[in-house]
Formats: structure tokens, C-alpha cells, sequence
């Protein structure tokens, strides 16, 4: 008994240590900082093109390394690659499971992934010898829902599940080289660094964690939000971690600094969160919420300088091409628009 | 026993909250100026902030008008 109570005060005084810490370094805020900043000015994007042919609601979408092609999956069954140039389908890929919550598109573009209630992980080859797209591995050990994955190469990939841990695996042998533990709830979503060092993880704990991949530790937590944290994503310099939240909030938080150093608010936004990606210079945080619209702030500021208003149901996903030239949202409505 | 998973879990978590109470941190004005810099550096390359003239957007359809 008595050291479980020893333990106790000293997780609390750490705590207190750690508050302090930060506090010590707050010598001013983003948006004083930012205030000799021009401002952005009303941004409008409009629909390019509208991707049609899930016949269901689309969970997940993510944008392949070329900026021309995209990879969306739906409780349809289907995984989608899109040419979206074009809106050509290149492969309609039917899945074992339907539930399915996330997908991701390899940087070199030869494998998507994929995976929700069935547990796994599937990694499917697009440049197969006889031109099929098969199943080329199903990553299995988890014991909750995948809610999120994202391939470093070809050969590893590194996923969140409901089970509240992620894991780093090895495609090429299906077996987990690294588990990451720590999160109290359940994992919703994680984003790769720009460098491949670093992970960050956002869970039902209300927290977002930042991993060192190799080094298999947590190096920071971050607190704050007052709900889950269903979306993740790195600022383009990497020093910096945007979540957004079933609170209805954006967030963004210095890693430097260890703290954080806006939040994105507005009384009218009573809804979740879904979903966010930045644009290319990071000065805007597009983000998708629950009542089917997606708000463009100014992360510097934290004022809300656009919307896009075109989904018939929730927003439940959007990501930005790596050339900065689009933005693609994934809805239960069943379509994906390209906007610019 | 559970008892011992307890400790066990609360001592992770210690040395845990010990490794991250330890880690360098920079000043808040040092951060945000990084960020804002790294904006400006790269504002006028960021297509959906200054926009896309419509010849270069490859996803602008250019058909020429039809007269009806």
C-alpha cells in the first residue's frame, strides 16, 4: 500500500514539475507574435471535380506521393484508387471486410493499406506481375479496431488501433517489430514526421503522444483537449503537431516548447472535429467536422478565414496533395471533390 | 496479483512522466517566430493560400465555351 501511494505523489509532483516547466518558457503567445503578420483574407475554394462511384460512405482517404492519384475507402467494400486528374477509377479493389475506418497509399506508390473492424492491417500490391491487385500481407495481432495507418517504406508500416496501442511493423515478415504503449484510450489517428523519425498518435485519452520510432519511447504528451481526438497531423516544418477534437477545437502544439500554442474555436462550431490537413506552408489548417463542412483557419491567427460547404454528410476525411495544388474530402455522402 | 500489476503500471508511469518532465524546451516566442517565418518563407508557393491561375490548375477543365 504504501508504495502505490509513494508512487502516486510522485506521478503528481512530476505532473507539477512538468506544468512548470512550461510555464517557465511562455514569454508570449503565437498571436502576438503573429500580430505584425498580414492577415490571409477570405479563402474560397470551389469543387474541380467530384469523384463518384462508392456506393457507400467513404471513411478514409489518402493522397499518393505523384499528387495525381488518391486511394479512398469506403464501407462499400471497396478500396478506390482515383486518378484524380481525370476521375478515372485505376483499381477498384473489394474488401474482404467492409469495415473498414482507414487506408493509406505507400510513398512509392506500389502498395496501398487498409484495415477497421476486422483488427488487421491488409496491404495489397497495386504493380502485381499479372496486373491483379491481391492481398500481399494481412497484418494481424491487434486487439481492437485499426483506426489509422501509414507505411514509412515498403517494407514497414505503422498503425493505431481501439486496442490503445500502435504498432510498427514489418511488412515483409507480417510480424510487429515495436509496439507502442501508453495511450489510456483508444488510438484514433496518427501522422508520420516529415523526417520518418517521429510519430504522433491522438487516442481517446484526450491526449496526442509524440513517438520515437527507433528509440520505441514516448517523448512528449500533450494535453488539453476536453474530448477525443479523432484527427492528427504534423505543421510542414515538423515542429509542430495540429489535433482536432469531439470538443468542437483545432489545436496546434510546439514541440520545442513543449506546450500549446493556439486553439481553433468558435462558438457557432458545436460539432467534432473528423479530420484536418494543413496546406503546404502551414498558414492554413483545413479541417473537417461532423456537421458536413469543412472550416479553413489561419494557424497563425486562429481566425477562420473560409469554409467549404459542399458534402451532404459529415466530412470524414481530407488530406492535401504533397505539391500543396489540392485539397480532396471524403464524405458519408459517398463523393470526393478535389478543391483549389 | 493484481495488486502487483498496480505497482507495476504506476511505476511505468513515473518513469515515464520522469523522461518527459526532463526534456529541453525553448521559449514560446522563439517557437512561434520559427512557425511564422517557416509561413512566410513558403506563403508564395502554397497554391491553395495565393491561388492557382486557371491555365496552371491541372484540375480546371479547359473547354472552350460553346455557343448555343
Amino acid at each position: 500500500m504504501g508504495e502505490m501511494e509513494e508512487l502516486r505523489k510522485e506521478a503528481e509532483n512530476l505532473k507539477d514539475q512538468i506544468t512548470e516547466a512550461r510555464k517557465v518558457v511562455q514569454d508570449a503567445t503565437l498571436p502576438e507574435v503573429a500580430a505584425g503578420t498580414a492577415v490571409v483574407g477570405r479563402v474560397q475554394l470551389k469543387t474541380r471535380k467530384t469523384l463518384r462511384g462508392h456506393l457507400a460512405k467513404i471513411y478514409a482517404m489518402h493522397w499518393g506521393a505523384d499528387t495525381k492519384l488518391c486511394v479512398s475507402a469506403s464501407q462499400d467494400g471497396k478500396l478506390i484508387v482515383w486518378d484524380t486528374l481525370t476521375t478515372n477509377k485505376v483499381n477498384a479493389i473489394p474488401l474482404k471486410s467492409s469495415w473498414v475506418m482507414t487506408c493509406a497509399y505507400a510513398p512509392s506508390g506500389n502498395l496501398v493499406a487498409c484495415g477497421g473492424l476486422d483488427n488487421m492491417c491488409s496491404i495489397y500490391n497495386l504493380k502485381g506481375k499479372d496486373g491483379n491487385v491481391k492481398v500481399m500481407r494481412e497484418l494481424a495481432a491487434h486487439t481492437g479496431y485499426l483506426s489509422c495507418c501509414r507505411f514509412l517504406s515498403d517494407s514497414e508500416i505503422i498503425t493505431s488501433s481501439g486496442d490503445c496501442t500502435c504498432v510498427l511493423w514489418d511488412i515483409e515478415t507480417g510480424t510487429q517489430k515495436t509496439i507502442f504503449a501508453g495511450h489510456m484510450g483508444d488510438c484514433m489517428s496518427l501522422a508520420v514526421s516529415p523526417d520518418f523519425k517521429t510519430f504522433i498518435s491522438g487516442a481517446c485519452d484526450f491526449t496526442a503522444k509524440l513517438w520515437d520510432i527507433r528509440e520505441a519511447t514516448c517523448r512528449q504528451t500533450f494535453s488539453g483537449h476536453e474530448s477525443d481526438i479523432n484527427a492528427i497531423g504534423f505543421f510542414p516544418n515538423g515542429n509542430a503537431v495540429i489535433t482536432g477534437s469531439d470538443d468542437a477545437t483545432c489545436k496546434l502544439y510546439d514541440l520545442r516548447a513543449d506546450q500549446e500554442l493556439i486553439t481553433y474555436q468558435d462558438s457557432s462550431i458545436m460539432c467534432g472535429v473528423t479530420s484536418l490537413a494543413p496546406s503546404l506552408s502551414g498558414r492554413l489548417l483545413l479541417a473537417g467536422y461532423d456537421d458536413f463542412n469543412v472550416n479553413i483557419w489561419d494557424t497563425l491567427k486562429g481566425e477562420r478565414v473560409g469554409v467549404l460547404a459542399g458534402h451532404d454528410n459529415r466530412v470524414s476525411c481530407i488530406g492535401v496533395s504533397s505539391d500543396g495544388m489540392a485539397c480532396c474530402t471524403g464524405s458519408w455522402d459517398s463523393f470526393l471533390k478535389i478543391w483549389n | 496479483m493484481s495488486n502487483n500489476n498496480n505497482i507495476a503500471q504506476a511505476r511505468k508511469l513515473v518513469e515515464q512522466l520522469r523522461l518527459e518532465a526532463g526534456i529541453e524546451r525553448i521559449k514560446v516566442s522563439k517557437a512561434a517566430a520559427d512557425l511564422m517565418n517557416y509561413c512566410e518563407q513558403h506563403a508564395r508557393n502554397d497554391p491553395l493560400l495565393v491561388g492557382v491561375p486557371t491555365s496552371e490548375n491541372p484540375f480546371k477543365d479547359k473547354k472552350p465555351c460553346i455557343i448555343l
